[in-house]
């Protein structure tokens, strides 16, 4: 709406002074920076609009385009979701999922801030390249490793477990939260703990008084990457998990509603929506905190 | 520590636990903070690191345990057509989709590094396609692709009249690989865009004043200013997108699943299938093995390539 609104002023300027100037800050903006914006947000932001669509649509209109337009719904129906809720197993996966989510990222973020303490903070040698060794687990990917992990789960006895998700999660969001939290501890000014250390506190009493309250937006940040990550990750819930009832939501959707040729495009679309929704609230949230973390992670 | 000596008498008192002095000793407080994260990346990601290469040469399947086997499984890999088939497509999936990640999240970020009003919405919406689930994102354009009900054909034939028939996105090889890249690459644009905008911010305007002055044109600074600049983090974001964009999962796993005719295999999706589906962990583990020399390659050659472009412009000293 705004973006018409500047259109409009900013070509009525172009229009009142017609000399360079004008076609420089003018009609110009429009076409170099507007157009092109809104040719991206557009493309961008398409396939959810067609998701959240389709969720809403009944099967007659979804697969009639000659008498129903398929940009937009006339009568719209709970349907798709009322199936997925009532006869499908999937608030037993979203809940599966919020677990998994949950559990490891608060594993992960106890494990990174200690060792990010550790590396930033107590200063011991060879602290640098143990920090480079964690962050060099970041890069290796998890389809080399899913093979052998699935052996390693297999003798914990934790296949089919979420368990597993849990416990195996972490190779990717320690090294992540890690990078991430030395950086934050990296800003909290030396002196503080310094004076702490001089009135008789002890070590893991300046963590918990001192350091951690001071690097609450950075556990913020970090919890929500753990999230947003764990809730996204999809090969290793692939490989470990078997029974249709353990299964996290990307894998259930793909595996468990996709049922003989004929795809059910209304409850897999409602499905993608309601599993894109938690992480969608908990991005809206904290989305300050999410885009400023990763531009500054960026910049370290 | 002698600073602990130096503590005043009544907090001395409150805690003489042997407990406390034991966390105050640094070695052992560093051992304790340190021992979850490497005690969980030592389980499950050195050691299976490891056995994945052990596995690449023994004939292990599921339910069985393998022998050694020396080079077996890479020698019958290197005459396995599908093999070379996933290691040409993984190379064109990643030399395409990242270039076209780049080129459009740059100007992307180039866009958004203006003024305009509702900038932070503006950038909070363009990131989504980065934090809903892959998978999800990726059944949308499953959906969009689809033979017979795609929004795309529909467009194309019955609003603007430019086709007849409707387009066979994913039932013939050429069509289907570049629809997995244009997904790949509509998934990349926004961590790429936000990334170099954070870059972009860094470059001091009077810069820009200077070249300005200078009577440099707005292609000029973008050459020799603003691109010699971002060299760096490009570097980085660079070799990031490359290592996942060529080891990607789920994207062809959702819409394809390698088909048609295994025209769309990446390396990833094909050690799944033969590894996991198939059973033959050995075989499977060796295809997920021969990831690791390209990504080598593709890392010293990201990294090293663009940083030595920043080398060679006389920017050592940042």
């Amino acid at each position: 709406m705004t973006d018409t609104v500047a259109q409009a002023s900013t070509v009525a300027d172009a229009k009142a002074a017609p000399d360079t100037m004008a076609w420089d800050s003018g009609l110009r903006r429009l076409m170099m920076i507007y157009l092109p914006l809104g040719c991206f947000v557009l493309i961008l932001l398409f396939p959810f609009y067609w998701m959240a669509i389709t969720s809403f649509k009944p099967n007659a209109e979804l697969l009639n385009y000659k008498e129903h337009n398929p940009f937009w719904i006339t009568s719209p129906t709970l349907a798709h979701i009322k199936h997925l809720l009532f006869d499908t197993s999937y608030p037993r996966w979203l809940w599966t999922t919020m677990l998994v989510a949950i559990g490891a990222t608060t594993l992960s973020l106890v494990a990174s801030t200690l060792a990010a303490y550790a590396i930033e903070r107590l200063r011991f040698r060879g602290s640098p390249y143990v920090g480079l060794g964690i962050y060099l687990a970041y890069l290796v990917p998890p389809s080399i490793l899913f093979i052998p992990l699935a052996t390693v789960v297999v003798q914990f006895g934790l296949f089919d477990s979420p368990l597993a998700l849990i416990l195996v999660y972490p190779t990717f969001l320690v090294p992540f939260c890690t990078w991430l939290l030395i950086g934050y501890f990296k800003s909290i000014p030396y002196e503080l703990e310094e004076c702490a250390l001089v009135d008789g506190a002890t070590r893991l009493q300046i963590l918990r008084r001192i350091t951690l309250p001071l690097a609450v937006p950075g556990l913020i940040s970090a919890g929500i990457f753990s999230f947003t990550l764990s809730w996204n990750e999809f090969i290793y819930a692939l490989a470990f998990i078997q029974s249709g009832a353990n299964k996290t939501v990307p894998v259930a959707i793909l595996t468990e509603l996709i049922t003989g040729d004929v795809y059910q495009w209304g409850a897999l679309m409602a499905g993608s929506l309601l599993g894109s929704l938690p992480v969608a609230i908990f991005y809206s949230l904290f989305v300050d905190y999410y885009v400023s973390s990763l531009t500054g992670a960026v910049k370290e | 520590m002698s600073v602990t000596a130096l503590s005043s008498p009544e907090l001395a008192q409150r805690q003489p636990n042997w407990l406390v002095r034991l966390f105050d000793y640094k070695p052992f407080l560093v051992t304790m903070c340190l021992a979850p994260a490497i005690g969980l990346l030592a389980v499950f990601l050195t050691y299976p690191l490891g056995l994945g290469i052990w596995l690449a040469f023994t004939d292990t399947t599921i339910g069985r345990k393998g022998i050694f086997i020396g080079l077996e499984n890479f020698q019958y890999l290197l005459t396995d057509p599908l093999w070379w088939n996933a290691v040409f497509y993984s190379v064109v999936y990643t030399a395409i989709a990242t270039f076209g990640k780049f080129a459009l999240g740059f100007w992307l970020a180039l866009l958004l590094n203006n003024h305009f009003p509702f900038k932070s919405l503006l950038r909070a919406i363009v990131l989504l396609p980065w934090i809903v689930p892959t998978v999800l994102s990726a059944l949308a354009f499953w959906w969009i692709y689809d033979p017979q009900f795609s929004i795309i054909s529909y467009l194309l034939v019955d609003v603007l009249h430019w086709r007849t028939s409707n387009v066979d996105f994913l039932g013939s090889p050429w069509p289907a690989r570049f629809s997995l890249i244009a997904a790949n690459i509509w998934r990349g644009i926004p961590f790429v865009a936000i990334s170099l905008l954070a870059g972009l911010q860094t470059i001091s305007p009077s810069l820009y004043e200077a070249a300005m002055l200078d009577g440099a044109s707005a292609w000029q600074r973008f050459r020799y200013i603003t691109f010699p600049m971002m060299m760096p983090i490009l570097a980085i974001v660079m070799t990031f997108s490359i290592i996942f964009t060529f080891t990607d999962f789920q994207l062809v796993y959702a819409i394809t699943r390698g088909g048609p005719v295994n025209s769309t295999h990446l390396l990833a999706t094909l050690a799944f299938q033969r590894g996991i589906a198939g059973g033959e962990l050995g075989e499977g583990a060796a295809i997920a093995v021969s990831m690791i020399p390209f990504l080598v390659f593709a890392t010293l050659f990201s990294y090293f390539g663009l940083a030595r472009r920043k080398w060679q412009q006389g920017e050592a000293n940042d």
